[in-house]
């Protein structure tokens, strides 16, 4: 966390350059604007509830951001902010971001998530539906409601639970693809892959999963993974690239095994 | 219009009663479910978990949400966990006894048969989930952990570190995006519900605005699922998402659906204290933090000294002290309104008084720093976040704020509204939390409503639905209602007045907050019933909004919410007007004992209040479902 310095009584002085685009088919830009009465203790969000204010009272079009919960969980909010996804502070999203992480006089460039695959709804808003397909591809454990056997039947180790819950915890905010050189999602999908590959309840359909998940996130137009970590670096629950790794591991096995992805082409574009 | 509401509670001994209905119940013959198709409003535990077993069962679902994902519904915020009377403590718990504490946490407000029903069906939804792949925490010998949970005395709470919600909602998204791939849900997302349409007495359709093209649009189908959440954003200030609102259920309302014990809120005692007028919203700290967690002020008014200069002995332990056998792990009710006096009396610490301390000193002490960690550890981090303190070094400050809404739609055993083929399911219904609701049941309530009763009761619908063709979406019925919301938006954004959605809702915030917050009396309710039609007419007239209607217009989206809210707040303020008992998370100061208790009237409130709409400009009919307790005697709820 950077230093924090007193508010005025005019309140803190920050210059926002905000990326304003009316919509998919018209070309953006920056905007400049200084919102009055800034507080220390507001959130960087709040900020911009406060710009939309003034915006609204000068008949102009307000700020399209995303967000929802403001509490750092649902994964809506999406800013890059001064060129960092999520901005200034570690293992935290935009919404918990606070004004005491900026210094007074501070110029903050604000932009939606630049990659192929998120393509600019309006302003900050972007498109994330492709991260449902790779969900859809087999982000789940095919198991009907009714005739689950009793929770304690199946004894998980706790180390084998833990490091579940350690890839579980992706909010699916999009911040590691926008974040990465690439556009890619392996942090995201990866993620979703070995928090049920590694329970014995998802090992029955580990192979397909993989496959099927890999080659969704290839068809929606991310980029392959380099290992650069620059992921790791921003994601809002530190999920760590030890999870790529491990999905590389079980993508390899699975093709050792002489599996194929089960969707085809068309299937993994309706999914 | 009806002028009863009937709750179809079938007849028999308690505990058979569900089994029993199961096997009345008229099936749908599994050939012909996929002729029928269902629209489920709503992606959180409760609307997931029904479309996704609904197309499991071969119905065709349509499922929206305003949000540009499933996953992201507020069900995700939940921390602390969900309750399943499993047992696996060996502690004594049982379907009865999470029977018993349900209906008495809800100080006998809440219909017994719904509420043995959801403890029966606990335990099948913490099976589900472990099938589904939910990383519930687990002890080292690999079996499931529990904890005990706010006003539970047994360990009946199933978590996921702090992230229950999260884990349960992606294990009901994860379920819904096979359904989705397998093409027998068709998702809509980023498209906000704008009325329900009734044809012939049957709900038939819901007319929608797509968010980002502004397109509106309406769809049909045999039977309309509102899964739309609660209404604490009616007080601006909650711990509830920005998005979350009433029009889905207030809609639905005013086409004849009866709207259920408005006035039951509940006010979640651990959440973080406002710091100023720029707060949109406050962010609740799991109350599992009581568990180790021990409140206190200090024992002398204006006591403005760092905790470190406060001896032991001049602080005071207000729950400890005043309820002995529950102590710091008091009912959410009694645990807010012990802050809400001891801050009253000056007590309170933090930026104007408006806070209590929860001190983690003496469980570091006992059980280690490092188990504190892997208990709280992302509580004490997202604290740090929000406040910039460190509350391994320093106490947290909590304040009480508003949390969970127990009223909601009215509707019967089957879930069904008294309009035929409108069902409501999770917090958006009044059925199962009665005046107050116990930690770790919503999760319980949404997945119960969703995976294992509704799928039962809607088919029961629909296999006697009358056999003729679903009328098209040129019927006039639909035409009208889309003319309406047509109409609605152009007023909303041709008014071009002075002042925004956000400072109307936060004037109602303030109104709603004080005058029927944590402690209600007749004159405030007067005056709140005085204020809040005077702003909704300052709104229809001095609104102002830019952008247009044929793009993604997040002001527009608001406006439309704000405007509801300040329909919606007047209903909620009239049934705390006429409940002149305290029950439950409804203290109505006139009604307590000599020791401030909150005092029912048994005698004369014993009912559910069902608020029917008259049409604009008239007072709603109230509609009383009686409350029969065969089973439990009902008693003045004690904690001490």
């Amino acid at each position: 966390m950077t230093t924090t310095d007193s508010s005025t009584a005019q309140g803190k002085k920050i210059t926002l350059r905000i990326w304003r685009q009316p919509n998919a088919q018209t070309a953006g830009s920056f905007v400049e604007y200084q919102p009055k009465g800034l507080a220390d203790d507001m959130s960087f969000l709040e900020m911009l509830d406060i710009l939309n204010e003034e915006l609204l009272a000068r008949g102009e079009d307000t700020v399209s951001f995303d967000h929802d919960c403001r509490e750092g969980i649902c994964g809506s909010c999406s800013l890059m902010i001064n060129g960092r996804a999520h901005g200034p502070n570690e293992g935290c999203t935009t919404c918990q971001v606070h004004l005491r992480s900026f210094r007074d006089g501070d110029t903050i460039t604000v932009e939606p998530w630049r990659a192929r695959a998120f393509p600019v709804i309006k302003d900050l808003v972007v498109d994330r539906s492709a991260f449902d397909k790779i969900i859809q591809a087999g982000g789940y454990i095919s198991v009907n409601t009714g005739g689950a056997p009793d929770g304690n039947t199946i004894p998980v180790p706790k180390l084998i639970s833990d490091q579940a819950m350690d890839a579980a915890q992706c909010i699916g905010c999009g911040a590691c693809v926008a974040a990465c050189k690439n556009g890619s999602a392996m942090l995201f999908t990866s993620a979703k892959i070995s928090h049920l590959n590694l329970l014995p309840q998802g090992k029955a359909e580990k192979d397909e999963r993989v496959l099927n998940m890999i080659a969704a996130h290839d068809h929606a137009g991310f980029g392959a993974c380099s290992n650069t970590n620059s992921c790791e670096a921003v994601c809002p629950k530190e999920i760590p690239v030890t999870f790529i790794a491990k999905a590389n591991r079980d993508y390899a096995w699975a093709l050792l095994k002489g599996k194929q992805p089960t969707l085809g082409q068309k299937e993994v574009e309706s999914a | 219009m009806a002028t009863t509401l009937n709750s179809n509670i079938p007849s028999g001994p308690l505990a058979q009663k569900w089994d029993k209905h199961k096997f009345d119940m008229k099936l749908v013959n599994p050939a012909n479910k996929r002729k029928y198709s269902v629209i489920v409003v709503g992606t959180g535990l409760a609307g997931a978990s029904a479309a996704a077993t609904m197309s499991e069962l071969g119905y065709n679902v349509q499922s929206f949400c305003f949000q540009d994902s499933p996953r992201r519904a507020h069900s995700i915020a939940a921390q602390g966990g969900i309750n399943g009377a499993k047992n696996y403590q060996n502690d004594g718990d049982s379907v009865y006894r999470l029977f018993y504490d349900t209906i008495k946490g809800g100080d006998f407000r809440a219909r017994e048969a719904n509420v043995y029903r959801l403890a029966q069906v606990s335990v099948n939804i913490i099976d589900q989930c472990v099938a589904q792949g939910v990383p519930f925490a687990r002890e080292y010998g690999g079996l499931l952990a529990n904890r005990s949970f706010g006003g539970a005395q047994v360990s009946r709470t199933f978590y996921a570190k702090g992230q229950t919600g999260q884990q349960l909602l992606l294990g009901a998204y994860s379920a819904l995006s096979r359904q989705i791939a397998k093409g027998s849900v068709t998702m809509h997302p980023r498209t906000e519900m704008l009325d329900v349409v009734i044809i012939d007495g049957r709900a038939r359709g819901i007319v929608t605005r797509n968010l980002v093209t502004g397109k509106i649009e309406t769809h049909v189908a045999d039977a309309v699922v509102l899964a739309t959440g609660g209404y604490g954003n009616v007080y601006y200030l909650s711990t509830n998402a920005q998005g979350c609102n009433v029009s889905a259920t207030y809609r639905a309302y005013k086409k004849g659906a009866a709207f259920a014990n408005p006035c039951y809120t509940q006010i979640h005692p651990t959440c973080i204290p406002v710091t100023g007028d720029h707060q949109s919203k406050l962010t609740l700290m799991s109350e599992s933090l009581r568990n180790d967690g021990r409140v206190w002020v200090p024992k002398r008014a204006g006591d403005n000294r760092p905790v470190s200069q406060i001896p032991e002995e001049e602080r005071d332990y207000f729950l400890e002290r005043k309820y002995p056998s529950f102590g710091n792990l008091a009912p959410r009710d009694i645990a807010s309104r012990s802050a809400k006096e001891v801050c009253d009396a000056g007590q309170g610490v933090g930026p104007g008084g408006l806070g209590v301390y929860l001190d983690f000193a003496e469980a570091t002490k006992r059980l280690g720093h490092k188990t504190i960690v892997e208990r709280y550890g992302n509580l004490f981090q997202m604290y740090n976040t929000i406040t910039g303190e460190n509350a391994y070094e320093v106490p947290m400050r909590i304040y009480p704020a508003i949390h969970y809404t127990m009223g909601g739609l009215w509707v019967d055993y089957n879930l069904m509204s008294n309009i035929p083929g409108l069902f409501c399911i999770g917090e958006a219904n009044f059925s199962d939390h009665g005046a107050n609701r116990l930690g770790a049941s919503a999760l319980m309530q949404g997945l119960s409503d969703g995976y294992f009763v509704l799928p039962y009761t809607i088919g029961n619908y629909l296999a006697q639905m009358p056999k003729e063709k679903r009328p098209g979406l040129d019927h006039a019925e639909f035409k009208k209602a889309e003319a309406d919301v047509q109409a609605q938006i152009k007023t909303l954004l041709n008014m071009k007045g002075k002042r925004s959605p956000r400072s109307f809702h936060h004037e109602l915030g303030k109104i709603m907050w004080e005058k029927c917050g944590m402690a209600r009396n007749h004159a405030g309710l007067a005056e709140a019933l005085q204020k809040i039609p005077a702003l909704r007419e300052e709104f229809w007239q001095n609104l102002n909004l830019t952008g247009d209607s044929n793009n993604l217009n997040q002001s527009l989206e608001y406006a439309g919410r704000v405007a509801d809210f300040l329909e919606f707040g007047e209903l909620l303020c009239l049934d705390a007007q006429t409940r002149t008992e305290s029950c439950g998370g409804h203290f109505r100061e006139e009604s307590q004992t000599p020791d401030g208790e909150a005092k029912r009237d048994d005698e004369n409130f014993s009912f559910v209040s069902g608020w029917m709409s008259q049409g604009p400009g008239k007072a709603p009919e109230l509609v009383k479902e009686p409350l029969v307790y065969e089973e439990v005697h009902m008693s003045q709820r004690s904690y001490k």
